[in-house]
């Protein structure tokens, strides 16, 4: 190898290694943003969605019941209080009667407490994801033009999906987001 | 040498049968007959109408919503949640084989559905009505 390529090789090396470091420091970007702000203690109140929100192992019931008028929105995204009281109303589940069988409820229940955010430290309990404090920062008029939710494409902030395509799976990735025109 | 050919040739037919069945607990026409059954007892009972049960279909019943807000005036087409946008598969029969082939889920939707519609359950009737009536919509 002559002199020559061995620094092309090197520059090549060193080119590599700096875009890996740029392309981690991406994706932690989620992560910093999400997470708790170190020692000055927690983010958005206390009122902060859980990561990963939607847990490897899922249920079926869950899965099936959770998504037929909407999305299965994902446990980790609200606190275990808040999901026993959506699920103890169910009968006028925002002004619609979604009930289930006791069995049905009591599984349904148990699998989101136990999946439910493992970083909402504050005392409240909402019971739409909209009304937290990490998804009223997130969803800010800084971070999002407001055209954007009188679009029909969104129709609500309930409907993830509209900009967030694989929500339905937990996944609100930034890097994901489509915006739909 | 004959008797065991014969025997696993009669366990393939039967295994080919059961795979080309679909999975439903019941046909629509035996939930009918549960309603009827059901409804037998009611006071003024009239015979199910398929007519009767298109006008309460598409009628609004004092709430915002009628059954057709979102199943759409034509059944055997994919509807959409009033509120969310998420898509209803058609509930005629002739459009979408599972419906009406599972009583509990029928029953569990009925519940949910009259009581959003009307503020109650609906009668045995009501529900025979409405049965009778998806029956006829051919896709």
């Amino acid at each position: 190898m002559t002199m020559h390529n061995q620094k092309i090789l090197h520059i090549a090396a060193v080119a590599l290694l700096v875009m890996g470091a740029a392309m981690s420091a991406a994706q932690a970007d989620d992560d910093r943003e999400e997470g708790y702000s170190g020692k000055h203690g927690v983010k958005y109140g206390g009122e902060n969605r859980g990561k990963p929100v939607q847990p490897a192992q899922t249920n079926a019931k869950f899965q099936q019941e959770c998504s037929t008028c909407h999305i299965a929105y994902a446990p980790g995204l609200l606190p275990a209080e808040s999901w026993r009281k959506v699920m103890t109303g169910l009968d006028k589940h925002f002004a619609s009667d979604a009930s289930l069988d006791a069995q049905e409820n009591r599984e349904i229940t148990g699998f989101l407490v136990t999946n439910a955010s493992n970083r909402w430290s504050a005392p409240t309990a909402p019971l739409r994801i909209t009304e937290s404090a990490w998804f009223k920062r997130k969803h800010d008029s800084h971070e999002i033009n407001p055209a954007v939710w009188k679009n029909p494409k969104v129709k609500s902030p309930a409907n993830c999906a509209a900009c967030h395509p694989r929500a339905d799976q937990g996944n609100f990735n930034e890097n994901e987001i489509k915006v739909p025109r | 040498m004959f008797r065991p050919f014969h025997a696993s040739g009669l366990a393939l037919v039967a295994v080919a049968g059961l795979a080309a069945q679909p999975a439903f607990a019941e046909s629509p026409n035996e939930i009918l007959a549960s309603i009827q059954k059901e409804a037998a007892d009611t006071p003024g009972l009239q015979e199910f109408s398929a007519a009767r049960g298109e006008s309460f279909f598409k009628t609004k019943h004092g709430n915002e919503w009628s059954c057709s807000s979102c199943h759409t005036e034509n059944p055997a087409a994919p509807g959409k949640h009033a509120k969310t946008g998420k898509v209803i598969h058609p509930m005629a029969p002739s459009a979408n084989a599972e419906r009406f082939t599972d009583p509990k889920k029928v029953a569990k939707w009925f519940k949910r559905n009259c009581n959003d519609v009307l503020d109650r359950v609906c009668t045995p009737q009501e529900k025979g009505d409405v049965l009778a009536y998806l029956l006829t919509v051919q896709n």
